[in-house]
């Protein structure tokens, strides 16, 4: 199953559960309060998606390494490698 | 001949011996216009080789470089023997994919390793991505910068935000199991990558997502190493408009059909 499909499938099922209990559709009787609560849900879930969203990429990016160290071992390298290259007899 | 003292140990010990002398690294660069930086990837390659005392080979797969990197791996070719310096050039650029494909027909290894040639991958973290392979006898191993000590260097917050944020969604939508998507310093068991490669049929950066995607696909194994990304020293590294639009592609293809 493509990861498509897998995704469909998680959203239908979460919708028909959605649909069945705010618009009591298998006339269940259930407490007003319930379809009441039921009926924003999808929206509530997809704001706090969002939210978690942002704050992952952001928190993840506050804190993405910066790696000065590596930067500055490479530059030492790199004069490193052309002196001896030189000396084997590389020309540059 | 004389007994041992523990002859299990010896035993064991030889084995492993025998291990590390049967198991080759072929090193897979494929080149386009880097005459600055291959003799120094070159090198350093050679340095961390030689110090962990792994038996590899380098292939330098030039794709027709107006720029003379040919001329310049012949000459390293000279210095480092031709058992250690293999070329196999192609008349002109084509994609990565076919790279690998033309370098692994070359390549005596039973291992691979891929990495790009313009430094941004250093060779110190190879003797790590070995020893994490046969910690767990992982069919392949991805460097990472979003882990551990991994990370970055010469990115701005724009850049860092696009990474993130790409990395993020592709991680919702694919849940590939490996937290580097589009890295492209990787290890991998020769057989594998031979299968991985004929499947995937994407371009640029969507080609190693294709790798690692289609690798949880087929349930191979993936380890995790982490590592520093030095961006480009030489040359000009580009995140453009283009390159946004054909990952997002390349993405929900991904979706559609793995």
């Amino acid at each position: 199953m493509t990861k498509l499909l897998q995704w469909l499938l998680g959203v239908s099922l979460v919708l028909t559960a959605w649909a069945l209990v705010s618009f009591d559709l298998l006339e269940l009787s259930l407490p007003p309060a319930y379809r009441e609560m039921a009926w924003p849900m999808p929206l509530y879930l997809l704001v706090s998606f969002g939210c978690y969203s942002l704050a992952t990429v952001g928190y993840r990016v506050a804190t993405f390494n910066d790696c000065v160290d590596a930067a500055k071992e490479l530059q030492v390298q790199i004069k490193e490698a052309k002196a001896d290259l030189r000396k084997k007899g590389l020309k540059m | 001949m004389h007994t041992p003292a523990n002859p299990v140990c010896l035993v064991l010990c030889e084995h492993e011996a025998d291990q590390r002398r049967e198991d080759k690294y072929s090193v897979l660069l494929p080149t386009y216009n880097e005459r600055e930086n291959l003799p120094l990837i070159v090198w350093l390659l050679v340095k961390y080789f030689n110090e962990s005392g792994y038996n590899y080979e380098i292939i330098i797969i030039d794709d027709g470089s107006p720029d003379g990197t040919l001329e310049v791996a012949e000459q390293l070719q000279k210095i480092y023997g031709s058992n250690k310096i293999l070329l196999r050039p192609r008349e002109k650029k084509l994609g990565l994919g076919t790279a690998y494909i033309h370098g692994m027909k070359h390549a005596s290894g039973n291992f691979v390793i891929i990495m790009d040639a313009d430094l941004s991958h250093h060779p110190k973290f190879i003797p790590e991505f070995i020893e994490k392979q046969k910690e767990g006898d992982y069919d392949l191993v991805s460097g990472t910068r979003y882990r551990g000590n991994g990370g970055v260097y010469g990115w701005d917050l724009r850049r860092k935000l696009i990474s993130r944020g790409a990395n993020f969604l592709s991680q919702v939508l694919l849940r590939p199991g490996a937290s580097d998507l589009t890295g492209s310093f990787r290890l991998y068991k020769k057989h594998v990558l031979e299968s991985l490669v004929e499947r995937c049929v994407s371009k640029g950066y969507v080609f190693q997502m294709e790798m690692i995607v289609r690798a949880r696909q087929l349930n191979y194994t993936v380890g995790e190493v982490p590592i520093s990304f030095v961006d480009r020293v030489y040359g000009e590294s580009k995140l453009g408009g283009n390159e946004i639009v054909s990952f997002v592609k390349g993405l929900l293809t991904l979706f559609a059909t793995t």
